[in-house]
């Protein structure tokens, strides 16, 4: 049965969202690929924090940070700090060379359409296995919450991203994305606050999480520690991974975040290099507001999980669950809680009475008492179901719903960009028609659009039964921080980098990374074999230094790059000074610097 | 607004190098030096009722990060000013 409150919000934010749309029609390439590149700082932060935000940080990773505990900060840093990386390094000197893609960087910077095509490539790998994830995180909630089959969701979803996306463009996308946060930080917040409450006595989770257990004196996290350990799980604030490995995965992730076409384009919206830097640390700021609260949530559920189900008296389904509880309750035992009951429909809670005795018994790989483990939870129940754990009112778990269906379709809209102005833009206007007019590229850009909105449903289709899917996630930011994070970072910083130097790193760091996970992922899946055991997640980050060493050894032994070219990179670097370098840019204007975010200066 | 001086875009860009190499040296010490490194060290210490090496791992590095960026946008205007850059 079909929660009404859970059809309210999706009916009413999805209908938002294509308002949005009509509202923000795109009339040039312009509005198409940056959306007119006049975006006010603070709104593109917010753009990028619902663009960055995805289905993964909404519904998975509070869950992952409450079973891994310490080794779930490898998320928590690598996907803030790569923003760090991304304002200091990045993004104000890419809005200054002022085009429209990631591609369009490599291309001109290195005077080369084979590097161009080179970086369309790693463009195009990297978002389609990162869009696939988010189709499947649509397919799931429509599904499981709205009472429809996981094809006719992503057809649904798929139907709303294409109606703003393809009409919108960048512009369509960066106004419904702004609507997209405020729907997911609200819904994120809401339960997280309440459950502090509960728990803590402090209802800023933030504080919850350092502070005490309510009404003692005993701190949470130790009190958490404790509980665990008792039941043969490793400590919460401990992890087995190596320091290594946690070292590296960080790393990856950070660089990889930073690396992302989808995360970069954002900030070609914006008016000027300052308001590139601004906007990072908007966009920081709003996702902080999130990951900030993903640790607390993770440590409370974590905590409430325990308290509530193990021990706890199981009630078969169909019997009369008011009555037996308070039979149970009487007798001086614990009932299974009601939330556990409703959600084990979802398949995402199992039970299985091992030792017959009718009581749930949760149990870590090294419990104390020998008892085996006979709860099996999934992850993602812990922020699903948050809002019954805490008690909360019915509209308040529907909204949970629509705020994680926001955080999907968001990304997704964001990667749909990147793919459709890789095909239109980099391969059929900068590469095999140049003569195309401004309006030829605006169709060319909804067809390929168009074609990204079907190859995506598709690959949520396919991608359905296979664990697969979360797989390939880790593909998205090795690559990203392998193959695109040196040739940028280098293109700025050195001006000497050259044609040569670019292709060998793209090579370099595509060919290595991508044989390494799929050769852990899908040959041979034993840790113990690991480079140095270093694993699939955080490989990228060491090939990204082999990368940058092949890169800058054949620059070396090679020809300077053209004296243009180095001209236009000292132009990036000074804000205010770009100016037209070579044949390349005759036909092609950088987007000059707009003050304040408003109106263009020319 | 005319262009800046040669010397001055040098001087600009030598100084944006130096800024940002500091303010990554501070992004390192957080999160790979206090979250991972030295993390047992630090978790002989407490913020609240927290080990502090697992806090800087899981919520006080995001606030520095937070921070580091606020601090650019500030220092790289200031520069901006100093040295007659458009921005």
């Amino acid at each position: 049965m079909v929660d009404p409150w859970t059809i309210f919000w999706v009916v009413l934010t999805f209908g938002l969202y294509i308002g949005i749309a009509i509202w923000a029609k795109a009339g040039s390439t312009e509005d198409f690929y940056v959306a007119g590149h006049d975006i006010h700082p603070t709104v593109n932060g917010m753009a990028t924090a619902a663009d960055w935000m995805s289905a993964a940080s909404f519904i998975s990773m509070a869950g992952l940070i409450a079973f891994l505990g310490y080794g779930g900060s490898v998320y928590l840093m690598g996907w803030t700090g790569g923003y760090v990386l991304l304002a200091l390094l990045l993004a104000p000197f890419l809005r200054e060379f002022g085009k429209f893609t990631v591609p369009d960087f490599v291309g001109d910077r290195y005077y080369s359409k084979m590097a161009r095509i080179i970086a369309v490539v790693c463009a195009l790998f990297v978002s389609f296995t990162y869009i696939a994830g988010q189709m499947k995180g649509v397919g799931v909630a429509f599904s499981g919450f709205l009472g429809v089959s996981y094809n006719v969701g992503i057809t649904v979803g798929m139907l709303i991203v294409f109606f703003y996306a393809v009409m919108g463009g960048m512009k369509g996308v960066t106004y419904t994305q702004v609507a997209q946060y405020v729907v997911l930080i609200f819904a994120y917040t809401v339960p997280a606050i309440f459950i502090s409450l509960t728990i803590t006595g402090n209802p800023i989770p933030q504080l919850g999480f350092v502070g005490n257990v309510a009404g003692s004196d005993i701190g949470m996290l130790d009190r958490l520690n404790t509980v665990v350990t008792d039941l043969g799980f490793t400590e919460y604030t401990s992890t087995t991974k190596s320091k290594l490995d946690v070292f590296c995965i960080t790393a990856a992730l950070m660089f990889g975040t930073a690396g992302l076409p989808h995360v970069i384009i954002r900030f070609f919206t914006v008016g000027s290099a300052r308001a590139a830097r601004k906007s990072a640390g908007w966009a920081l700021l709003f996702i902080a507001l999130l990951y900030t609260v993903a640790p607390a949530v993770g440590s409370f559920a974590r905590y409430n999980f325990i308290d509530t189900v193990n021990e706890a008296t199981y009630i078969a389904d169909g019997a009369d669950y008011a009555a037996e509880a308070a039979a149970i309750t009487a007798a001086g035992g614990k009932p299974v809680p009601e939330w556990y009951k409703g959600w084990e429909k979802t398949d995402l809670l199992q039970f299985e009475d091992k030792n017959g005795d009718g009581i749930m018994q949760y149990r870590g790989p090294n419990a104390p008492d020998g008892i085996e483990n006979e709860v099996v939870p999934n992850r993602d129940i812990f922020v699903l179901a948050n809002p019954q754990i805490a008690n909360l009112p019915a509209w308040v778990v529907g909204l949970v719903i629509a705020g994680g269906l926001a955080a999907a379709l968001s990304t997704a809209a964001g990667l749909l960009m990147v793919i459709s102005s890789a095909v239109s833009h980099d391969l059929m206007r900068r590469t095999f028609k140049p003569e195309m007019t401004d309006k030829e590229e605006l169709v060319w850009a909804r067809i390929a659009a168009s074609g990204a909105v079907l190859a995506a449903a598709i690959l949520g289709i396919v991608g359905k039964d296979s664990g697969y899917v979360a797989e390939v996630v880790a593909f998205a930011f090795g690559l990203a921080a392998a193959s695109l994070f040196p040739v940028i970072f280098l293109g700025i910083f050195w001006k000497r980098m050259n044609r040569e130097g670019a292709i060998a790193a793209m090579l370099v760091g595509l060919v290595t990374t991508l044989s390494y996970i799929y050769y852990f992922k899908f040959i041979n899946d034993d840790p113990s074999a690991w480079w140095f055991g270093v694993s699939p997640e955080g490989i990228g980050f060491v090939f990204m230094w082999l990368s940058t060493a092949v890169g800058v050894v054949t620059a070396f032994v090679t020809k300077a790059p053209p004296q243009e070219i180095q001209d236009l990179v000292q132009d990036i670097r000074i804000p205010g000074t770009r100016r037209l370098h070579g044949a390349a840019e005759g036909g092609m204007a950088p987007m000059p610097a707009t003050e304040g975010g408003t109106t263009p200066t020319q | 607004m005319s262009e800046p001086s040669i010397e001055n875009q040098k001087a600009y860009w030598r100084s944006t190098v130096r800024l940002t190499i500091g303010l990554l040296f501070v992004w390192f010490l957080v999160s790979y030096g206090a979250g991972i490194l030295f993390r047992e060290a630090l978790d002989a210490f407490t913020i609240g009722k927290a080990p502090l090496g697992f806090w800087f791992a899981q919520n006080g590095s995001i606030y520095v990060f937070l921070l580091l960026i606020i601090v650019y946008c500030i220092q790289m205007t200031k520069l901006e000013k100093k040295y007659g850059i458009k921005g």
